[in-house]
């Protein structure tokens, strides 16, 4: 079995999914079934005081099926982050944490400095600290130092559907990192997802991919479909790559010659 | 008596002082699927009976919603 483990968990089940922007909870019901998620990611706000009749997202999620993962997305600065970490920890009664702090408003590209002062005191409190992180080598180093039980490089910037911007990055990533990595943003479509998986990521997360799709249910089966195909052409060996043909079938016995 | 607090941000008139419990209950909040911070501190689930709050104290009361 081709497990993937993460601190003290394993899962079989490499594609991690978020739980906004759906049409509607019964399509994220579906949505989420049909992915063969394990793990979906949900954030941490205020309860409407004023409006209590709205239902809650716990509703449609089967947490003995699925595995709570809050967010800290939306925070800029390490203070907010980790502050909404801990109430995401006593809201959900796990210690794991999709850490984010955002540098920038219109990319909503991490802020690494906050992040990292981030990840240090959250792996200090015993979190089990998932950064959201650039596709960044030497920072994906720094934030496993510092704690990190998995990084989690971006494909490219939150929601854009761009695909995996800096391939190469993403195999150095993988290649130096003593822990699992996990690309996180910017799938577009399930090629984004196969490709990420083939480059030796251990795993893709995605939100609005699936539920930003015409048809997120569908695109939810082929993410995962995309997934596994990644991870076994990974396991396989891929050919290299030649500037020229080589021939399948025989040179020899051809007819007339 | 009555009391304000500062209740997710914006001021909050209510009798007290009272426990974290006791305000969820009038707030009709279903303590288990909710998180709580009383003036910047998280209040574990079991504290939530015996952490009282007073004039002026600042509450957060935050759960999940759909994100990525």
């Amino acid at each position: 079995m081709d497990l993937l483990q993460i601190a003290e968990r394993s899962f079989s089940s490499r594609l991690f999914v978020g739980t906004g922007k759906y049409p509607s909870p019964s399509v994220m019901v579906q949505a989420h079934a049909a992915s063969g998620a394990e793990v979906v990611t949900v954030a941490v706000r205020r309860v409407n005081i004023s409006d209590r009749s709205k239902e809650s997202l716990l509703d449609y999620i089967d947490t003995s099926k699925y595995m709570l993962l809050p967010n800290t997305a939306g925070c800029y600065t390490a203070d907010e982050a980790v502050r909404t970490a801990r109430l995401g920890r006593e809201a959900g009664l796990s210690n794991w944490v999709k850490l984010e702090v955002i540098g920038d408003e219109k990319t909503l590209l991490p802020d690494n400095v906050a992040l990292l002062e981030a990840t240090r005191t959250l792996a200090r409190e015993g979190f089990v600290v998932l950064p959201y992180t650039s596709d960044d080598p030497v920072i994906c180093r720094k934030l496993e130092e510092a704690g990190a039980a998995a990084v989690m490089p971006l494909g490219a910037p939150i929601g854009s559907g761009l695909g995996i911007q800096n391939a190469n990055n993403i195999r150095i990533i993988k290649d130096s990192a003593r822990v699992p990595v996990i690309v996180d943003a910017g799938v577009g479509t399930a090629s984004d997802a196969a490709l990420a998986m083939e480059l030796g990521a251990d795993g893709v997360l995605m939100n609005t991919a699936i539920a930003g799709a015409q048809h997120p249910v569908a695109m939810a089966e082929a993410m995962k479909l995309a997934v596994q195909a990644g991870r076994l052409a990974f396991q396989s060996g891929r050919i290299p790559r030649r500037m020229y043909a080589t021939a399948s079938s025989p040179v020899e016995g051809m007819v007339g010659r | 008596m009555a009391m304000t607090i500062q209740l997710n941000g914006d001021p909050f008139g209510i009798a007290g002082p009272l426990t974290v419990s006791a305000l969820l209950a009038l707030l009709e909040i279903d303590e288990r699927r909710v998180a709580v911070e009383h003036n910047l501190a998280v209040v574990k689930r079991p504290l939530f009976q015996s952490t009282i709050v007073y004039e002026g104290d600042a509450i957060e009361i935050v759960n999940f919603v759909g994100g990525g």
